[in-house]
């Protein structure tokens, strides 16, 4: 038997690596955002996913680098876990030429089409049909891409998720929606939305679809739901929903915290960051003797200087001109 | 081509586009309630599906928000879909992803994609189509940058804006009138395009123009040809493209005529008449020798009782009369009578109900 310390990763550890490192990078990158909005040159309103990385590492680490995705308002999660470009990234929160809009979007407006990244939409919901419509073409092409529709679960009380939930079943459409339930639409919560005798997924199940509920902060279990849900649809087996249980630590938009204001308790707050998913997985790890201290010191430092440099380029970066107002209103055929 | 040009009617050249669009390029793709139905979609989509097959001519859930939103998809990943909407009311379910999506996702992405989708709407008009199967919101989308709006009004015209619409790589508004349906007209076989922006000058005069959208065309050419036998020469122009607004052809005729009228299918208030005002206020004042005036509908609903809608629907009498106020000529209480038997509800005698 071969010594420990000269096996080579199992693929196992390779994925979990994946997954911490991931959600790592998610959670650094907008802490950083979180630490510079002060300074009052990002302006535009951030909607940060901190406390929910796992639901976004885990689904992207199921996926192809060919396949695509979508998101709404609470984005930067998805894009940084589908490839997106980090500089580009932070260049469009700074509203500069170099963003990946050219200062035209925001943080609202992310994408990345060589990463797979479609774009991202604030109005709740209204990327779910454009993912469906994704999906639909790459059928009608006889392409074998997967699409990912993120949303989060106030999302599935608009009307299109159900217009599109319905096409896709229909259609049996290569797509998986991935609804994550951080409990609040803003600050509305389920019990005044959502009738509490009846779960999100089970909307999905009503259209025909393949549905699942997951714990949103187990970055593994999410990896594990999105793997067969990938064949599923890949198999052209129709589209697939998964329902991940997670929580938004800060704010509903920017970048502090609003337990105080009323509309949740404190306590329910600690409760969830007890289920923090980058400290659990951490520990997770340690337990299990696939972690290495060493390596993950080292990714951390490469992280903080890949962030740093990103922050400092955008703010370096020339905004767009003003005479370029009324570029891209129209393309050129 | 003169030699493959042959007369159709309206709804003929649009199905004959559509066959054309289907048969050029295969990303070409139609959707909507009813597309394959056995009338045809008023006789627009006769016999496609069976030629072209269920996964390019096809019937939808009856869903236009989301169907919408998953054309947009469609459309960004390499399709090129034009989605259909018997009556244009259908059409507001979607606004979100027509006017907040479509429209900016160009502008709003950077320029990073392209969003080929044509948005078909048809006007009801006539037989009780009342309040919510007859508006005209042409300027509705007219206000939205990103999008282009047209409005054919001749058979030729039909089919050679809706292929350019097609081939155009922006979401355009695409907008037909029930009542030009029947119309016919000398349309080319084969493909061609009527470019999406210039206007048409339906009729050439010197002492009034008059501006007119959609199926107040033919009203204008109506009343161009009475205001004739009182020996007043009006020209009449087609606007055909809303945006972009072919101002040129406009400006050119006020200042040789100095007073207009302007026609539209649609209310006055903040409407696309008051867009016509302002653009020969702002560009042409020193022309203009006479007040403008407006012909468009009431600020009301549409009713449905022919006693109501007769009262609604501003005829070619009325653009008489505007006319005639324009040239500071007296009222002639003529202008408005209605011949006796007309049934100003139905498009022509030969109609009978339902729509």
């Amino acid at each position: 038997m071969l010594a420990a310390a000269t096996l080579p990763p199992t693929v196992a550890t390779a994925l979990s690596v994946r997954l911490l490192e991931s959600m790592v990078r998610i959670r650094f990158v907008e802490e950083a955002i979180a630490r510079h909005y002060a300074g009052q040159q990002m302006r535009c309103p951030v909607h940060l996913s901190i406390g929910q990385e796992a639901a976004a590492a885990g689904v992207c680490a199921a996926l192809r680098a060919d396949d695509l995705a979508m998101s709404g308002h609470r984005s930067h999660a998805h894009y940084l876990a589908k490839g997106g470009d980090l500089p580009a990234m932070i260049a469009e929160l700074y509203g500069k030429a170099t963003g990946c809009c050219q200062g035209r979007g925001g943080s609202m407006h992310l994408v990345d089409l060589a990463a797979g990244f479609v774009g991202a939409v604030p109005i709740v919901g209204s990327t779910i049909p454009i993912a469906t419509g994704l999906a639909f073409a790459d059928r009608q092409l006889k392409r074998d891409r997967v699409t990912v529709a993120f949303l989060g679960e106030a999302a599935t009380e608009e009307g299109v998720f159900h217009e599109s939930a319905n096409f896709a079943s229909l259609h049996a459409l290569p797509l998986v929606f991935v609804c994550e339930n951080n409990l609040y639409s803003v600050y509305s919560p389920m019990h005044v939305r959502q009738p509490a005798h009846r779960e999100v997924w089970q909307l999905a199940a009503g259209h025909g679809i393949a549905a699942h509920q997951g714990d949103g902060n187990d970055p593994l279990a999410v990896h594990e739901l999105m793997h067969a849900a990938v064949a599923h649809a890949r198999a052209g087996r129709g589209p697939v929903f998964l329902e991940l249980k997670t929580y938004r630590w800060r704010e509903h938009c920017g970048p502090g915290f609003d337990n105080h204001i009323g509309y949740r308790t404190e306590a329910e707050y600690l409760a969830w960051r007890e289920r923090d998913p980058i400290a659990r997985f951490e520990h997770r790890l340690q337990q299990s003797g696939e972690f290495d201290e060493l390596r993950h010191a080292q990714f951390k430092d490469a992280v903080e200087a890949e962030i740093a440099a990103a922050f400092a380029a955008a703010q370096l970066a020339p905004f767009p001109a003003g005479t370029s107002l009324l570029h891209h209103v129209y393309a050129e055929s | 081509m003169k030699s493959s040009a042959r007369e159709l009617t309206y709804a003929e050249a649009i199905r004959d586009a559509f066959a054309v669009a289907l048969e050029r390029d295969p990303r070409v793709l139609l959707l909507g309630l009813g597309v394959p139905d056995p009338k045809g979609f008023f006789g627009t989509t006769l016999g496609l599906q069976k030629q072209f097959g269920a996964d390019r001519v096809m019937d939808m859930p009856c869903a236009e928000n989301g169907m919408t939103g998953v054309m947009l998809g469609a459309a960004l990943n390499g399709l090129r879909p034009v989605i259909n909407h018997q009556r244009l009311d259908f059409a507001l379910l979607a606004m979100d992803p027509m006017c907040t999506q479509a429209a900016k996702w160009h502008y709003m992405f950077g320029g990073a994609m392209k969003m080929p989708v044509v948005f078909r709407m048809i006007i009801g008009r006539g037989w009780g189509q009342g309040p919510q199967h007859s508006q005209c919101l042409h300027s509705w989308f007219a206000h939205i940058p990103g999008l282009k709006v047209v409005m054919p009004t001749t058979p030729h015209d039909a089919k050679g804006l809706l292929l350019a619409a097609i081939e155009d790589d922006n979401p355009v508004v695409f907008i037909e009138h029930r009542w030009l349906h029947h119309l016919k007209g000398e349309v080319p076989a084969g493909h061609y395009t009527v470019p999406i922006g210039p206007a048409r000058r339906a009729r050439a005069g010197r002492d009034v123009t008059i501006v007119a959208f959609s199926y107040m065309v033919l009203e204008a050419l109506e009343a161009a040809e009475k205001l004739a036998e009182d020996g007043i020469d009006a020209e009449v122009i087609d606007v055909r493209s809303l945006r972009p607004l072919d101002q040129s052809l406009l400006l050119a005729s006020l200042r040789k005529t100095g007073r207009l009228v302007v026609a539209d299918t649609g209310h006055s208030t903040a409407g696309m008449a008051a867009e016509i005002l302002a653009i020969a206020g702002e560009s042409a004042f020193g022309s203009l020798r006479a007040a403008p005036r407006r012909v468009c509908f009431p600020d009301c609903p549409t009713p449905t009782s022919p006693s109501l809608s007769a009262e609604y629907y501003p005829r070619a009498g009325h653009i008489v009369a505007a006319v005639r106020a324009t040239l500071q000529r007296p009222p002639n209480d003529d202008d408005l009578l209605v011949p006796a038997g007309a049934e100003l509800d139905k498009p022509n005698p030969a109609f009978t109900g339902p729509f």
